[in-house]
């Protein structure tokens, strides 16, 4: 009995992973098949993941909303294009270019959120194929603003972003690298410190100043105590050898990976010591198990293989911080008052408006968030690639960053921060290793670039399906959960079940049928 | 009681849709602390009134009402759901309004959370407050054990929960509304069990004891009375009467409804009770179980003969639902079903129906009817599918007979009285020709109201007793059971515990319930 249990764990949980699994197992045999060495895969991918998850990550408030996957970024994408377009033209540089940039792209972006919101607000349920087509709809506008309206509406007189020789528009690749290119990614930690220790004490300042202004009551411990934290923080890296580390714009992975396994140790000791302190119950065996996963990792840099990729690899450290800002701003947020309500509209909008919240609004208020980090990801993206194409730079933006998501385990009801990063980081295992392989296998790496195509939209239609089949399944297993668990409730099935089940021809329903009699309690039959 | 204050007042509400009057001067007054039962068959407009109190969208989308609305002698403009929870109106709703993917306590704390303030939320507003989940575990602690689910954790997600304890997760959440006033009740007992309707009464009383005034809305007249102090009834949009409800008895409650008397206990007086002992065996179950969740059969061997109609009754969760849908392959089934000496394969979806064999579900919105078809359709579409009837070939293709659809489906609406969206409608199926030879009808009068109870209990008898059509009717109320059914089997455990007689006495069903065998009184 105990080992059908646990056979039948394993397999549920490869039904629930399969998408996963089987992409893993894909790029895998891709990766070998390329012949290509580990550490060629580890910095693209490294370089992928900077460039990409930002907008994968903005596509999950949207299915916490029950909007499903927002095909609508495109358009936050051509918010930031526009912003890098006057950006350039403008002259801004460097990292103080890259914000500016950014801060001209929110409110455009704010604005065609808002406009994205009320349009899904009037196709309700519809939102993922009307995202798709207002992709395409907004293409023609974007060309008829950059083809016709600059230069002939608004002039625009500057060679570097249009046309020149009496042809119009703007040009077709702007490059970047004079301007915004590589911005994000080279710039050193330590100055990040810096200018976010002073933004700290003006924002305490202010903080305080405008509790003084509306006579809120002031905690000053709490202050004092924040400020020490800063303090402390900020003269840890005057500290010769962290200044050093931090001084260098793209950390060695070597270097972050043994700083991440000081921190998972340190962070589990808090953790222990602060359960003790408040002689809550210690938790000793999860604790443990992280430091043994912990070692475990620590004790893997030193098989040489993986030494080398190791030391070959370097991390755009405030790229990286800035994607993870938004991946602790995505699951902070869900525990806000207004990410609950979006929670709620997600999963009914009858129950949340019977409840009180304003389901419209609500909903254009999580296509604003998603937009704007779109675009801000698009930013991101383009600084890294270091040019702009302009007519083409957005237009796979939604299909991509999609599929890279789906390919993490995420569905159309389900998705969260986790599954994105996971999933940009196998997407684009493939996508790096598939030219190759196809280079290795079939003696043309065009087999494998059209291979690539295929997957990503493949994946779309493969993940999806598979992740409806799972929900079937989880439907019924639940339901029978529900009855072993008591006899109440009637015993009629669940109309949505049922009208799922319809759809399935009788053979099926009844090996599925046998499956549940083996498994169920009492004399199966 | 009299000396309590009225918190709510309707006064002289009319309401018309598209120039169809649904509700005509209809005025009730409720005070605080009593339970208000707002009683009527399908269609009289309670749910309309209820709708203008809680200010649904649908009412002000067709043209708002005409009459007034005070609160506590105020007179109030109610025309949002939000506003109508502001004046203190609250509702359980008859589907469960609950979010399956939050937690007890979200639920119960829905549109009111708690928030700690921070200072993002100090510029930014409310909406960027973190919550307090501990608070908020707290205060749905709190109203859980004020309806006395004391068992009930707060911090467990709601989905899969059983349909019961969501009702009182509903519960919970009005009661924890710190202003409410008027709780409005939506047939809360129609989904239970016997045994949950008997808390979810008590709950009642506990609420009305916290000087909340509860209006009721149920089918059940017995339980109506028992708990109700006041009754108001509806009849085709007007307001009958409003009296106490110590002047009632079910059967004037029921005339009142319906302003027709009962005819229950006469139907199966009339004329004599045909023997069937000699009849030939229309079906034959055989070590029958059925995979049916929550509804298991566990081998049943039972024979009914051509002719009769056979009842199978029991509680929820017995196994008595199992049987016809198992028969109709509904569900995986093992063993043994012969119809007039044919086995069905059961694997096969369908052969149970091309044997003669039609069925009425429980379950009607999922497996009963083509909700978005049109009545008429849905009442020839099994004689279309199986017995290829109201069919015409025109140029060789296959059509539906127009014609023939339309006569006999005005034909069933009135013999019916089919009310756009009432239950008979899938009993009107069965009228598809009147070719089947062996009828499962299961649960026909769930959810609809006396008088067309009445019309469907009619129409079986007649085309039990006029065409010889064997039915085998499957109900959780023994009432209905025992004024059509020859024999009665009840169903505990998954088997069969007694075959009754419908003349027993009400002790001897209660224990075949129970899975007591019962002495005596049993069928041969």
């Amino acid at each position: 009995m105990d080992k059908n249990a646990f056979g039948k764990k394993c397999l549920s949980f490869l039904q629930r992973n399969a998408v996963v699994l089987i992409f893993a197992v894909v790029a895998l045999f891709a990766m070998i098949a390329s012949i290509q060495p580990a550490t060629y895969f580890a910095g693209e991918i490294t370089t992928r993941i900077a460039r990409n998850a930002f907008l994968v990550l903005s596509l999950i408030i949207p299915v916490l909303a029950g909007m499903g996957l927002n095909f609508g970024i495109v358009v936050g994408a051509m918010a930031a294009q526009i912003a890098v377009f006057f950006g350039v033209h403008w002259n801004w540089t460097g990292l103080s270019g890259f914000f500016l940039t950014a801060l001209l792209a929110t409110p455009i972006a704010m604005l065609f959120g808002y406009l994205v919101g009320r349009l899904f607000n009037r196709i309700k349920g519809m939102e993922m194929i009307g995202g798709l087509v207002l992709g395409y709809c907004a293409d023609g506008l974007y060309q008829l603003l950059f083809l016709v309206i600059f230069g002939t509406v608004i002039k625009i007189d500057d060679s570097r972003v249009m046309m020149t020789d009496g042809a119009t528009g703007a040009i077709n690749t702007i490059d970047l690298t004079p301007n915004i290119g590589s911005s994000l990614d080279t710039t050193p930690l330590l100055s990040v410190i810096e200018v976010a220790f002073y933004a700290f004490l003006v924002f305490q300042l202010a903080a305080i100043l405008y509790r003084l202004m509306k006579k809120r009551p002031i905690s000053w411990a709490r202050h004092g105590v924040q400020v020490a934290i800063a303090v402390v923080v900020y003269a840890l890296t005057y500290i010769p050898y962290v200044e050093d580390l931090l001084r260098q714009e793209r950390l060695l992975l070597l270097v972050l990976t043994e700083f991440l396994c000081l921190f998972v140790l340190l962070a589990q000791a808090v953790r222990c010591i602060l359960a003790l302190l408040r002689k809550q119950p210690v938790p000793w065996k999860s604790a443990l198990g992280y430091v043994i996963a912990d070692a475990i990792v620590y004790g893997l840099t030193y098989i040489p293989a993986v030494y080398d990729v190791l030391v070959s690899t370097r991390v755009p450290m405030f790229t990286y911080l800035v994607i993870a800002a938004l991946f602790v701003f995505n699951n902070v947020f869900s525990k806000t008052r207004l990410g609950h309500n979006i929670r709620a509209v997600g999963q009914s909008r009858e129950i949340a408006f019977v409840s009180g919240i304003n389901v419209d609004r609500t909903r254009i208020i999580a296509m604003i968030f998603s937009t704007i980090f779109a675009a801000w990801g698009q930013l991101i993206n383009l600084q890294n690639l270091g040019t702009l194409s302009t007519y083409y730079a957005h237009t796979s933006i939604g299909t991509f960053a999609i599929a890279a998501l789906l390919v993490g385990g995420a569905s159309v009801h389900k998705a969260n921060s986790k599954q994105a990063i996971l999933g940009v980081i196998l997407f684009h295992s493939l996508y790096v290793a598939a030219p190759a392989a196809g280079r290795e296998l079939f003696g043309n790496a065009v087999v494998g670039e059209y291979f690539r195509t295929f997957v990503s939209y493949g994946i779309i239609a493969v993940a999806l399906a598979m992740h409806a089949g799972n929900r079937l399944r989880e439907l019924r297993a639940s339901q029978n959960e529900n009855l072993r668990a008591g006899p109440a409730g009637g015993g009629k099935p669940r109309a949505a079940l049922s009208a799922v089940s319809r759809g399935f021809s009788v053979p099926g329903r009844c090996r599925e049928g046998k499956k549940l009699k083996t498994s169920g309690e009492g004399p199966g039959l | 009681m009299k000396e309590n204050k009225i918190v709510l007042s309707m006064k002289n509400i009319s309401k018309e849709y598209s120039g169809n009057p649904v509700l005509k001067n209809v005025s009730i007054d409720v005070r605080a602390g009593e339970i208000h039962a707002l009683m009527g068959e399908n269609g009289a407009g309670k749910s309309t009134l209820m709708n203008i109190l809680f200010g649904m969208p649908a009412i002000h989308a067709t043209g708002g009402f005409q009459g007034t609305i005070e609160i506590e002698g105020e007179p109030v403009v109610i025309d949002t759901p939000t506003k109508a929870m502001q004046y203190g109106i609250g509702m359980v709703h008859q589907e469960l309004m609950l979010i399956p993917g939050f937690t007890v306590a979200e639920n119960i704390k829905i549109g009111r959370e708690i928030g700690k303030s921070n200072f993002l939320s100090e510029i930014l507003g409310k909406s960027m407050e973190t919550l307090d989940t501990a608070a908020m575990n707290r205060d749905a602690r709190n109203a859980l054990d004020s309806v006395g689910m004391t068992s009930l954790r707060e911090d467990t997600l709601v989905e899969g929960m059983a349909i019961g304890y969501k009702q009182f997760i509903e519960i919970a959440r009005e009661i924890d509304k710190s202003n409410m006033r008027v709780l409005v009740f939506d047939e809360p007992t129609a989904v239970l069990t016997e045994d949950e309707a008997r808390q979810m009464l008590d709950a009642l009383q506990k609420i009305v004891d916290l000087g909340i005034a509860v209006i009721f809305i149920s089918h059940r007249l017995d339980e109506v009375l028992e708990v109700s102090s006041q009754v108001s009834v509806l009849r085709d949009g007007t307001l009958v009467t409003s009296v106490p409800a110590s002047t009632l008895t079910p059967n004037s409650l029921a005339e009142l409804m319906v302003g027709r008397g009962m005819s229950s206990e006469v139907r199966s007086a009339s004329g004599p009770r045909p023997d069937f002992s000699k009849a030939p065996v229309a079906v034959r179950f055989h070590d029958f179980w059925v995979d049916m969740p929550g509804e298991r059969v566990k081998g049943i061997d039972l024979e009914v003969k051509e002719g009769e109609i056979l009842g199978i009754g029991g509680l929820a969760g017995q196994g008595k639902l199992g049987i016809s849908n198992g028969v109709m392959g509904m569900y995986p089934s093992r063993g043994c079903v012969e119809v007039f000496g044919q086995e069905l394969q059961l694997s096969r979806e369908g052969d149970a129906l091309r044997h003669g064999v039609a069925f009425v579900s429980e379950d009607r919105r999922g497996v009963g009817l083509l909700i978005e078809d049109s009545i008429e359709n849905n009442i020839v579409f099994s004689a279309m599918q199986v017995k290829k009837m109201f069919l015409s070939k025109k140029l060789l293709f296959t059509q539906q007979d127009r014609h023939a659809i339309r006569e006999h489906g005005k034909k069933m609406i009135d013999l019916l009285d089919i009310r756009c969206t009432s239950g008979a409608q899938a009993v009107g199926r069965l009228s598809g020709g009147n070719q089947q030879k062996v009828l499962f009808v299961s649960e026909p009068t769930r959810g609809i109201d006396i008088g067309a109870k009445e019309l469907v209990l009619d129409y079986l008898h007649k085309i039990n007793r006029e065409e010889g059509v064997t039915i085998i009717f499957t109900s959780s109320e023994l009432l209905e059971l025992r004024s059509i059914c020859d024999r009665i089997a009840i169903i505990a455990g998954g088997k069969i515990n007694s075959i009754l007689k419908p003349t027993v006495s009400d002790a001897a069903f209660g224990l075949a319930m129970s899975g007591i065998k019962p002495e005596g009184g049993e069928e041969e």
